[in-house]
């Protein structure tokens, strides 16, 4: 991103015109070009190709087989003024978006201001409170299954020790099953977010907490004051990252309801993968994770214009 | 953190709280181990305690009819192959930009900027016909190719700015010494940024060791199935045999929690710069 350095170095030691050889041209252009090309090339045949023929398949009707035929925005029509499943799966990526901007976000804010002021085993804190971010999202989704079955799970033992009516098939219920996967995914995300929080936090220089304490500020109100706004940068970029990600979610309401009871936890990523390949909807499912796109972008687009209006995120 | 600390403050609190939070984040890893070494009959009567005696039978078992010989294998490679290919096609790009500025390199940086917020939705479809044509389902190859382009933002701006992080001075004296530019590579540069290659080595294979939902689509041939979705597979044929499939989780995460406690300040920091991708 810096020209500076030393590129300018380089540009002030030029020599003139009639001296730029072949050589020159050589280590100044081509090799480091042949350096770039590979995993350019690589990546533009995986993301940047791919998502040029998506947005062109979205608006054809193509099974996934032969040639797709132009239908313009027909498949966009029916998404988003017939296809109930649309509709309902987009709902659930909107709970599921409700639920992972609040408890994991309560939940490492708290336990990063607390752990922030501990010195004593603070790494060990951390790397414990990290672990579970480091296990495969299938290892995850079978511990969870397990622990929110009616035979074996929390419910059970619940139920053992006198606490009743807890013993139910948390995924097997339609008002249950997204907000459980999206516990289960929450006890693997929040560490991770808890993590950046207190790396940030450390950043934060300490006259301000002396100041703060000169003042007689409590404890709430140098977490206000102090802490929440030195780490608001990483709080917010994390805030529109969780966002986008919501509408992202596939694998753990895949490993652990495939989107059930009915379509009571299906979101746009399930809908997708059964229309493009389940149901040979290659066209229409283009037009959805072309939708998901354009939600992403949306959400990027009003970061900046909220940045953009002053408000200081 | 001890910026934080306040003179005689009672960190009483703080401690017991951290403790039952990491109660939480730790138990159910633990369960994993515990029901690993339980008879099912064991798992009915004391679902969520320390075994009472230890069945390791549980682990040649679901080694066997897991197919973890062949499941690990595959996952090996994959994880072998995309980081190798990863540390040298994108030391290469991260050299090129932190040192030579070529013309176009700040577009460069741009293109892998956006591209790295494109939505995996709106490319994987496409992707996996594209794969269809190329003959490239049901291959590590296949697989190997996807993980290094999408792996490739990340560890090209993690390596660059380790490369920035070093004074060119070094490299110049080398070459001045008469070292060519491979020279330059493994015996300047290499030996300085290696804590920036080995960060993008475990968070790269850590993510390809992890990877469920690529692999679901792009490979269906059971013989080359990463353990991953081969776990999958196992957990739903077995979902009643919880002893046989915590064995089977427990070998699977095993080697990443040992490799975890070694290397836990690399692994989160490298995590904490990568996981930022979309």
């Amino acid at each position: 991103m810096h020209p500076g350095g030393r590129g300018e170095d380089e540009a002030t030691e030029l020599p003139p015109r009639q001296r730029w050889t072949r050589y020159r041209f050589i280590h100044a252009v081509a090799i480091p070009w042949a350096f770039l090309l590979p995993i350019l090339v690589l990546h533009a045949l995986v993301v940047m190709l791919p998502a040029a023929q998506g947005v062109y398949y979205s608006l054809t009707k193509w099974s996934g087989l032969g040639a797709p035929e132009f239908i313009g925005l027909e498949n966009f029509r029916v998404l988003l003024f017939e296809d109930e499943s649309f509709g309902n799966a987009l709902r659930n990526n909107l709970i599921w978006m409700a639920f992972v901007l609040t408890v994991p976000f309560i939940l490492a804010l708290f336990a990063a201001s607390i752990l922030a002021r501990v010195k004593t085993g603070g790494v060990i804190y951390r790397m414990l409170l990290f672990m579970p971010f480091v296990i495969p999202s299938v290892v995850v989704a079978s511990i969870w299954r397990y622990l929110l079955s009616p035979r074996f799970g929390i419910g059970a033992q619940l139920g053992h020790l006198g606490i009743e009516g807890l013993d139910i098939a948390f995924l097997g219920r339609s008002d249950t099953a997204l907000p459980s996967v999206a516990f289960s995914d929450n006890w693997h995300f929040w560490g991770f977010l808890m993590v950046l929080f207190l790396t940030a936090m450390q950043a934060i220089p300490t006259d301000l907490y002396d100041a703060a304490k000169v003042d007689g500020a409590s404890r709430w109100q140098e977490f206000r004051h102090v802490t929440l706004p030195g780490i608001r940068p990483t709080v917010t970029f994390m805030l529109m990252m969780t966002m986008i990600w919501s509408f992202l979610v596939f694998e753990y309401i895949w490993l652990m309801t495939q989107g059930g009871p009915g379509q009571a936890s299906e979101v746009l990523g399930i809908v997708i993968f059964k229309n493009a390949f389940q149901k040979f909807n290659a066209g229409y499912a283009a037009a959805q994770g072309l939708m998901i796109s354009f939600f992403a972008g949306g959400i990027i687009l009003m970061f900046l214009f909220l940045r953009r209006r002053g408000w200081e995120i | 953190m001890r910026y934080f600390r306040r003179q005689g403050e009672n960190l009483l609190f703080n401690h017991i709280t951290l403790m039952l939070l990491v109660l939480f984040a730790i138990s159910p890893i633990a369960l994993i181990f515990f029901n690993s070494l339980k008879s099912n009959a064991e798992i009915g009567r004391n679902p969520l305690g320390f075994p009472d005696s230890f069945r390791w039978e549980n682990y040649s078992e679901a080694w066997e009819r897991g197919q973890f010989a062949t499941t690990m294998g595959n996952s090996v490679i994959l994880v072998v192959c995309t980081v190798a290919a990863e540390l040298i096609l994108g030391g290469l790009a991260a050299y090129s930009l932190a040192r030579k500025h070529p013309p176009g390199a700040n577009l460069v940086m741009f293109y892998m900027l956006v591209a790295s917020t494109i939505p995996i939705w709106l490319y994987l479809v496409p992707l996996f016909f594209t794969w269809r044509t190329l003959n490239l389902l049901n291959t590590r190859i296949g697989l190997i190719l996807i993980y290094t382009a999408l792996n490739a933002p990340f560890s090209i701006f993690l390596l660059r700015s380790y490369l920035l992080g070093v004074s060119p001075d070094f490299e110049d004296a080398a070459r001045v010494d008469g070292a060519n530019e491979l020279q330059v590579l493994t015996r300047i540069i290499l030996p300085i940024t290696w804590p920036g290659f080995l960060t993008v080595g475990l968070v790269v294979g850590l993510g390809v060791w992890s990877e469920f939902q690529i692999a679901l689509i792009f490979v269906q041939d059971q013989n080359l199935f990463p353990v991953t979705t081969s776990f999958s597979k196992f957990a739903s044929r077995f979902s009643r045999d919880w002893g046989l499939t915590s064995a089977g989780a427990s070998m699977m995460i095993l080697p990443v929690l040992t490799l975890f406690l070694f290397l836990q300040r690399r692994f989160i920091e490298g995590l904490a710069q990568g996981g930022v991708k979309l």
